[in-house]
């Protein structure tokens, strides 16, 4: 096991893929000559040259449809999407063409892309620069969307996205390229489906992905050492689909549930668990079910305004505390 | 082109003519759901490009009114019929319809229904091809009307940039949907439009089949000589409605009379007679054994048909067994 950073993972599985097969092929913008803005793809225009690492105009749709298209003939591109925010110019092409394809064409064409985008809230980027979209892409039927919280996942999740004949759409987050942790040291495939088990506990689920599951993990030690709750916390690293048995299983132990996203509640993955855990299982809770979500609206610029605009750990652990009457 | 290709394209056009022209009485019995957007008036557009480029062999795909392109790439008109009565043995095993012909192994990479949304995929498919080193060349059909999207600029600069051997065939008919393209498009020649992204393109009368060939011959050559993507408009008209939902009332009967004249099966067929290679009578038996053909093979398999298994609705929307799902062969 070697440490490294988020992005150098992300590079890493670049890398391995494209040199084993030459049909994977990178693109986005300023992916190559300038490396990426979180050099995610650097160096590897050198390595691979222009027709294959693919500086592409600012385009979203167009070239987002263009490696759908390329992907209609066995090309597997792996797509930056420099912002999630600009995903909204290419949701025609990913839920139109991508997500549909297969089902239209009674099975005879698939469309096998991996579309990597990061999100989030990463200070002071004002409201058209900090959407979360991961919710938008979970609800259509067709694409699967993984979410990693570490590089181990980021690496292994690019890995199994590659490969797999579906459409993958991989949420990142602008403030996690620079996060370091250990990377498998040969070849690594984490799973597209299923959750994992961050640190295991009794008494509370925190269900968290990607970013969330940091504050879920920080929440956790402070309900260990100052409140004698022991939690569980879950990392949803696939969010389509959800892990409907993960997620009852743990719920099943502890009897209590929060779930933490950065994104705003409505229709979000917190709405998705809770019906998750009334359908499965509704008798098993001790307490209802706690979302902590950010406010609803556009995100500030203002530093104490966006702060107030996005939960954090210390959110967590008072939606814990309120479970317990506390 | 000589006579024999000739006579076998009058015949090819009759078919569609009268393929698209039963799909109508199947709609109106109420056999065919859904949207249904027919062809007649268009025919030689895409019969004169296809009888210059490669069928099953070059990769096309187009809009929603897409079921010719289908035939002529190789699809097998009883299970395009069958797509359109929504049944198993359809071109799309009946989950994609009329808008969603599809026939992967003739190369025909389907019809979609988002106005310009094929622009990007072409490139891409031309992106392939050329990564792959093979000589097969993208055709993207699509109408004048979805010029006016993003798309088509974003996917023609693309295309132009990376030199991509795609070649954009635009069948200018007027209209987009109910509105005339004087009324929604600042240039309405659309072949000027492309200036804007340096790639060579013709503009010719998409009525005679002839025309459209040899035009479509040199663009062709040009995409497939390596030189990158070129743009071809053709002018033609549609005889029926956008869909079946559409009453005509946008436009004069003056000017759908003047068009009705200019028929591209009765341009072609009048040549052949007048040049002594076709009586009225043999023209009338192909129109018969066609419509005979029709009517016994093509509309009896659609209606016999069996429906898509319930049990099988959740089928074919994510890949079956995928590995790497779970990570990989353990």
């Amino acid at each position: 096991m070697a440490e490294m950073m988020f992005w150098e993972a992300v590079r890493r599985a670049h890398d391995e893929e494209m040199a084993r097969d030459p049909l994977v092929i990178a693109m986005g913008e300023d992916i190559g000559v300038a490396g990426g803005t979180y050099k995610a793809t650097q160096g590897l225009w050198d390595k691979y040259g222009p027709e294959r690492v693919i500086d592409t105009p600012i385009s979203e749709n167009g070239f987002t449809g263009l490696g759908i298209g390329a992907s209609f003939l066995g090309v597997r591109p792996i797509i930056e999407i420099m912002s999630v925010n600009f995903a909204w110019l290419a949701m025609d092409q990913i839920f139109n063409t991508a997500a549909k394809v297969r089902y239209m064409s009674g099975g005879q064409l698939e469309a096998p892309v991996v579309i990597r985008s990061p999100g989030g809230c990463a200070h002071q980027l004002g409201a058209q620069h900090s959407a979360r979209m991961e919710k938008v892409f979970m609800g259509v039927a067709g694409l699967r969307v993984v979410t990693p919280s570490n590089p181990r996942q980021a690496y292994g999740l690019i890995k199994s996205a590659v490969r797999c004949n579906d459409p993958v759409f991989i949420n990142e987050h602008e403030l996690m390229y620079n996060m370091k942790g250990e990377v498998p040291d040969g070849e690594y495939f984490h799973p597209l489906e299923g959750s994992e088990v961050a640190r295991e506990g009794k008494d509370v689920t925190l269900f968290g992905y990607n970013v969330s599951v940091h504050w879920c993990l920080q929440a956790a030690e402070i309900l260990s050492k100052q409140h004698g709750i022991e939690a569980e916390v879950v990392d949803l690293y696939s969010l389509s689909p959800l892990d409907r048995k993960g997620i009852v299983e743990s719920v099943s132990k502890t009897h209590r549930a929060v779930i933490a996203e950065e994104a705003e509640p409505a229709v979000g993955v917190g709405a998705e668990v809770m019906a998750i855990l009334n359908e499965e299982c509704f008798f098993e809770l001790d307490a209802a079910p706690v979302r902590v979500s950010a406010a609803n609206v556009p995100v500030p610029y203002n530093h104490g305004l966006e702060k107030a605009a996005i939960p954090n750990a210390k959110d967590v652990v008072e939606a814990v505390l309120s479970l317990y009457g506390r | 082109m000589n006579n024999a290709d000739k006579k076998r394209l009058l015949r090819e056009m009759l078919f569609a003519r009268r393929f698209e022209e039963r799909c109508y009485e199947a709609y109106v019995e109420r056999k065919i759901g859904g949207f249904l957007h027919l062809y007649p008036g268009q025919e030689a557009c895409c019969f004169g490009v296809m009888e210059a480029a490669r069928p099953g062999h070059d990769y096309v795909i187009t809009g929603y009114r897409d079921h010719v392109h289908a035939i002529k790439c190789g699809a097998d008109p009883k299970e395009v019929m069958a797509e359109l009565y929504g049944k198993e043995t359809g071109s799309s095993k009946g989950r994609g319809g009329s808008m969603h012909i599809f026939d992967v192994k003739h190369r025909f990479m389907g019809g979609y229904a988002l106005v310009g949304g094929p622009f990007p995929l072409a490139a891409g498919m031309a992106k392939a091809i050329k990564l792959k080193g093979g000589d097969e060349i993208a055709i993207c059909f699509l109408g004048d009307a979805a010029n006016n999207q993003g798309t088509f600029h974003e996917a023609l600069n693309m295309a132009s940039v990376w030199k991509l051997p795609v070649l954009y065939v635009c069948e200018n008919n007027l209209y987009g949907i109910g509105t005339r393209i004087d009324r929604s498009t600042a240039v309405t020649d659309q072949y000027k439009r492309v200036a804007a992204y340096d790639i060579p393109a013709a503009q010719v009368d998409g009525q005679d089949i002839e025309t459209v060939y040899e035009a479509a011959k040199v663009a062709v050559e040009h995409v497939r000589s390596g030189k990158g993507p070129y743009f071809l408009e053709l002018m033609t008209y549609r005889y029926r409605g956008h869909s079946m939902s559409d009453s005509n009332a946008y436009r004069s009967k003056d000017e759908e009379k003047e068009w009705a004249n200019r028929d591209p099966i009765y341009i072609l067929r009048d040549r052949l007679i007048e040049a002594g290679e076709l009586s009225e009578d043999e023209y009338k038996a192909m129109d018969k054994t066609i419509i005979d053909e029709i009517e016994n093979e093509v509309i009896k398999f659609a209606e016999e048909s069996p429906e898509p298994p319930v049990e099988e609705l959740e089928k074919y929307v994510l890949a079956e067994n995928d590995p790497w799902v779970h990570g990989g062969v353990k």
